[in-house]
């Protein structure tokens, strides 16, 4: 905890596990895994079935709707910054996201929101993210 | 195998800075283990087992038990961010009832004010299978809590009014605590008027930004017995964790909800049965979140049981962080779990500040939340008694 630095390098995707989620993302298409075996979503994605450790998961793509659990509009230096969320997607998984192109204050849990797919640096990877339908 | 009567917390002691500027990490780590040491009575050849977490600098047990000397048999380096000592205390017992020591010293020290960290915990790694997919996001630890307190609110009507109330206990308990960093009382008032951070909570939602450390050292029961201090028995103990879930995210419990339990049933006692309670601080939505999920009221009654004071020592019914917690007194190496364990061993030993002190307190909680209550976080809890 100690000693650490402000800069928060990110981690380069694609990762080999998950490079389909961001080759979909460029492609404006969110991915999400489900389990062939016990037909459980999961989210982050990962090799193996965290509900039942099959490696039968594939890829399946989502209609990118879905509503805020939650969210929060950090300050920096007095100034609204980024509001992050949790989106809970139709296909029944929450994600950590941003809502963009929305007035902080005008936002609300379960508010209906959909994907949009855009850089937020300019040499990161093409993210979902979310506005207000 | 239960853990109750089968080790004691003999020695317990607390850093007095707050900002070691000229103190370095591994020297932290040492004052506390000299001072739990000299608490207890106790000499350095005495400890046969050590416990740390990841605060301790370099390769951790390996460098501290290198650094201080020690001649142990026993090593846990278990790691959980702030809640890890709760659960060293309770490895440390049944490590002892294993026999595989005697006598365990427990450090946590760190001095992220003075080197100028940012509450990010370390640099990411990366091959981490999560955090691709949160950090483009931009969690922090503000925001993330933040999430937890408006769920909280979406789904039970908690004010910001009711987080205040566990500032202001906490605050009202400080102003006893002459090492405390923030000692004078606030109202609730003043914690819904500071800035926003991120919303809903505020400045004065948020514990403070430490440096220092503090130790306790859990011995056989035959030994304790021997030594000048009042015993304090560890009776139960519990730990669980919480996590995204595979994506079925529910922000309105924590992991205490699996840990409380399990402690309480080993300790044989129940929330009513508590006569203090340390819990873990790091913003007021953490003690709202443990105090539902402890069972000291039901859940989404939180607000309406911590407002009006009844944190308060001498006021409420259910005393408090009466060192001032880390909302007020000490967050150190931005981890509130030692110093939670030590104000409960100063509530049973009748060793808190005079004005906070709880009358024939012979039973307390201590409870932790480690890593980030929206992400990913292990609960601690930990029962302790008065013989």
């Amino acid at each position: 905890m100690a000693d650490v630095k402000k800069a928060r390098p990110e981690p380069k995707p694609p990762q080999m596990d998950v490079e389909a989620f961001w080759t979909a993302a460029e492609r404006e298409e969110l991915l999400i895994k489900e389990c062939q075996d016990c037909g459980e979503p999961h989210f982050y994605p990962r090799m193996v079935c965290p509900h039942c450790l099959s490696d039968r998961v594939e890829w399946k793509a989502v209609s990118g709707r879905g509503e805020i659990y939650s969210y929060s509009t950090l300050m920096r230096k007095g100034q609204p910054g980024h509001t992050i969320a949790f989106v809970r997607l139709e296909e029944g998984v929450t994600l950590m996201s941003n809502i963009v192109d929305a007035d902080p204050q005008g936002l609300s849990i379960g508010q209906p929101v959909r994907a949009v797919f855009r850089k937020l640096k300019e040499d990161g990877p093409t993210l979902p993210l979310f506005i207000p339908v | 195998m239960t853990l109750n009567g089968k080790a004691y917390i003999v020695g317990a002691y607390e850093h007095p800075t707050r900002r070691a500027d000229d103190i370095s990490v591994a020297r932290l780590h040492a004052e506390v283990a000299k001072g739990a040491l000299e608490d207890a009575g106790l000499s350095k050849s005495d400890i046969d087992g050590y416990f740390c977490a990841g605060d301790a600098p370099g390769l951790g047990a390996t460098s501290m038990v290198e650094y201080l000397g020690l001649n142990v048999r026993h090593v846990d380096t278990t790691e959980c961010g702030g809640s890890a000592p709760i659960l060293h205390v309770a490895h440390a017992a049944e490590a002892i009832a294993a026999g595989r020591c005697n006598i365990a010293l427990v450090t946590l020290a760190g001095r992220p004010r003075a080197a100028g960290a940012s509450l990010v915990l370390k640099a990411p790694d990366p091959d981490a299978p999560d955090l691709p997919f949160e950090l483009p996001f931009g969690p922090a630890t503000q925001n993330l809590y933040a999430m937890v307190a408006r769920r909280h609110m979406h789904e039970f009507g908690t004010t910001s009014e009711q987080l205040a109330w566990i500032k202001v206990a906490a605050s009202q308990h400080a102003q006893h605590n002459p090492h405390a960093m923030l000692r004078n009382p606030v109202t609730v008032e003043e914690v819904v008027n500071s800035p926003m951070i991120s919303d809903p909570l505020h400045r004065l939602d948020c514990c403070v930004m430490s440096d220092g450390g503090g130790a306790v050292i859990v011995a056989r029961p035959e030994i304790a017995a021997q030594l000048r201090r009042p015993a304090v028995k560890v009776m139960g103990a519990g730990e669980a964790q919480k996590d995204g879930q595979a994506g079925q995210i529910d922000l309105t419990y924590s992991a205490a909800a699996w840990s409380g339990p399990a402690a309480f049933e080993m300790a044989g006692v129940t929330p009513g049965d508590i006569k203090y309670a340390s819990l873990y601080d790091s913003f007021t939505i953490t003690v709202l979140i443990q105090l539902e999920d402890l069972g000291f009221c039901i859940k989404g009654e939180g607000g309406r049981f911590v407002a009006d004071g009844n944190l308060i020592s001498g006021h409420g019914r259910l005393p408090f962080n009466t060192d001032g917690g880390g909302l007020c007194n000490n967050h150190p190496a931005n981890r509130g779990g030692m110093t939670k364990i030590i104000e409960a061993v100063r509530q049973l030993r009748g060793e808190a500040a005079s004005a906070v002190q709880v009358p024939n307190c012979d039973l307390a909680i201590a409870s932790g939340i480690g890593g980030a209550l929206a992400s990913r976080h292990t609960a601690g809890t930990i029962i302790l008694g008065r013989e």
